[in-house]
């Protein structure tokens, strides 16, 4: 049999493999060239980038749960400029599409990032974060409100001409209105889950763990909260989704394939093992190959209920 | 780099503190002194992220079995703390632990002639082995300085004398040399011709680095944080650096940028 094929096209973008990396736990894409190919992946999502740098929250910062981790880095990143000058002339070299992810602290400040990030040469498109407080609007996450998230995405729609992918908050009632809300602002794709909000408390010392006391909840234990979550936006909204949440291994991307994603992307894996995204997709690959399938694109939404 | 490491030995050598020997790949045997490992205990989600340890000592041996040429090992020398550390101590010889290896900045050792001062508590003695051995490989003058909280806290002393490294011993409870603080014993032998390598608990760093800075000796010092990634891509595990302010942030990654750092690169409490 011929080897598979394992590409896909999302919202225009074509990508060698469904395998994306996941914001924030990538780095840069250069922090982990010693450890895999960059060109064997299918795209990368940067830091989440601001318009200043960002000197993100005390520490600690992370911490360890059973089968998942704890986050509250505060999107410590070196600001728009310093990306440009000095992180995408390294990425530019690598054949393997890089989407730049962003955030504001303001609505305006989405649309001034997006602004900085159109027309530049090497950025294949967006993912904006929308899981952030408006500073401005005494800090309602963006998130979590139909209205404010279909601001940010008309605004951000507006300031650029590459593909808007928009990633989506898990820690919301009913994620269906969120996505929605998103398509109709004009989103070419979705990506989900971000983190979950959670915390951990130090018995012994009667304190948060984490200095910020609450943290986003990442890695295996968060699988089935994103399944369920891909899932249904994939049967309510028409646009190709990024599965996003837990995925260790080649199976677990396949099943956010089925569950209806075009794309996946591999976060905390990455911690524990460098080169899990390069291995997902063979994984994926040689799934495929025992099962004499031709083509991951069939598999995706093929979940029978 | 990512290695499919065999464990060699793994012994108790103090109540709760084991040392550990593994294959390492033929890149560790140039590892610095100061720099450390990510060893993933086992291949289970849980405990999920790797452990971050220092290397205690790198060398080679030639394995029993015939038409085996010379293979590098590290070892590492940890305290049983919590899961991790405990699944790590019931493994045994041939069993496999997945590392990346050599991460992080190790200690500068600064020009040949000067007196190489070693100040070093529990576990924070491991990279300070390595250390004294690569120091008298090149005939310097070397003292340690090792404290702890009672005499189990204080490891591997008879190795770091086999290497003809000078001790100086304080545990809190006294039942191993003084009684009191290591750090007072340093400060009684401080003198400017001399160069610091500490690691050991926060607050003893803390002590080692201001009472360095006001004698003027330099003082480099290997730190501890949470780590996810070690790669420096989850800033996970920053520090702030000395001129860091709300306004003018400046955060460094211990993994990365350290765990060695020069004392005036921190800011201290
Ligand atoms: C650069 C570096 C070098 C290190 N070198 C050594 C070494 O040579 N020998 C050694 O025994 N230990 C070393 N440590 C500390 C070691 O990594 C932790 O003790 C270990 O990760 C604990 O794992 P656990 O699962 O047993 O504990 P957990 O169950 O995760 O935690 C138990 C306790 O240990 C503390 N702890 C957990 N992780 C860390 C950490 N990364 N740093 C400090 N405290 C922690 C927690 O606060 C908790 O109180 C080093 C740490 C760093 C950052
Ligand atoms: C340390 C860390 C930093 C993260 N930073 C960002 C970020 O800057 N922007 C963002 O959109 N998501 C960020 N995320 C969320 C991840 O991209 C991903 O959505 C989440 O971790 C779930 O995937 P996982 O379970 O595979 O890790 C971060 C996650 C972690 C663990
Ligand atoms: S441990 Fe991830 S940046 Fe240092």
């Amino acid at each position: 049999m011929q080897r598979p094929d394992m590409s896909v096209v999302l919202a225009g973008i074509p990508m060698r493999n469904p395998v994306m990396t996941a914001s924030g736990t990538f780095g840069y894409g250069a922090e982990f060239a010693d450890y895999l190919d960059l060109e064997s992946i299918g795209a990368m999502v940067t830091k989440g980038l601001s318009l200043k740098p960002k000197a993100g929250n005390p520490t600690p910062r992370i911490v360890e749960t059973p089968g998942g981790m704890l986050n509250a880095i505060g999107l410590q990143n070196v600001g728009i400029d310093a990306f440009i000058e000095q992180k995408l002339p390294y990425l530019k070299n690598v054949n393997t599409p890089v989407i730049a992810n962003l955030y504001g602290n303001t609505l305006e400040e989405y649309g001034e990032v997006a602004s900085r990030l159109d027309g530049l040469a090497g950025v294949a498109g967006i993912e904006v974060n929308i899981s952030c407080p408006n500073v401005k609007q005494g800090g309602i996450v963006f998130g979590t409100d139909p209205g404010a998230a279909q601001e940010v995405v008309s605004l951000v729609k507006r300031n650029t001409s590459k593909p808007l992918i928009v990633k989506l908050s898990p820690n919301v009632t009913d994620v269906v209105v969120m996505a929605k809300a998103c398509a109709d602002a004009g989103a070419d794709a979705l990506s989900l889950i971000n983190t979950l909000t959670g915390m951990a408390i130090d018995l012994e010392r009667r304190r948060p763990v984490l200095a910020n006391v609450t943290g986003g909840l990442s890695g295996p234990a968060i699988k089935p909260v994103a399944l369920r979550m891909v899932w249904q936006v994939a049967k309510a909204v028409r646009l190709p989704l990024i599965g996003i949440g837990g995925i260790m291994n080649g199976r677990d991307a396949l099943e956010f394939m089925l569950a209806g994603a075009t794309a996946i992307q591999v976060g905390t894996a990455s911690f524990l093992d460098p080169s899990a995204a390069q291995r997902i997709a063979q994984e994926m690959e040689q799934y495929l190959v025992e099962h004499g399938i031709e083509s991951v694109r069939s598999l995706i939404g093929a979940l029978e209920v | 780099m990512q290695f499919k490491s065999m464990v060699i030995s793994n012994v108790e050598v103090s109540p709760n503190y084991f040392r550990m020997r593994m294959t390492a790949p033929q890149e560790l045997a140039s590892a610095v002194p100061g720099q450390f490992v990510m060893l993933k205990v086992n291949d289970a989600i849980d405990p999920l992220l790797r452990r971050p340890f220092g290397l205690f000592d790198v060398g080679s041996f030639v394995p029993e079995y015939a038409g085996c040429g010379a293979q590098v090992y590290c070892e590492i020398l940890y305290k049983v703390v919590g899961k991790g550390t405990k699944l790590l101590s019931a493994l045994h010889h041939g069993d496999l632990v997945d590392l990346l290896v050599p991460l992080g900045k190790g200690f500068q050792m600064g020009p040949a002639g000067e007196e190489k001062v070693l100040v070093g508590g529990g576990v924070g003695l491991a990279p300070l082995y390595y250390l004294a051995k690569e120091l008298k490989e090149r005939g310097e003058k070397v003292r340690l300085f090792a404290g702890g909280r009672n005499r189990d806290d204080v490891l591997c002393i008879t190795e770091f004398e086999r290497l003809g490294v000078e001790t100086y011993v304080a545990t809190d409870d006294g039942t191993l040399g003084e009684r009191g603080f290591v750090t007072q014993v340093l400060e009684r032998h401080l003198s400017s011709d001399m160069r610091i390598f500490a690691c050991g608990p926060t607050p003893m760093l803390n002590a080692v680095a201001k009472m360095s800075q006001k004698h003027g000796v330099p003082c480099q010092v290997s730190m501890e944080a949470y780590m996810a990634c070690g790669v420096g891509a989850c800033l996970g595990c920053v520090m702030k650096g000395a001129n860091h302010t709300d306004e003018t942030p400046d955060y460094r990654c211990v993994c990365k940028d350290g765990p060695v750092f020069d004392s005036f690169e921190l800011q201290w409490s």
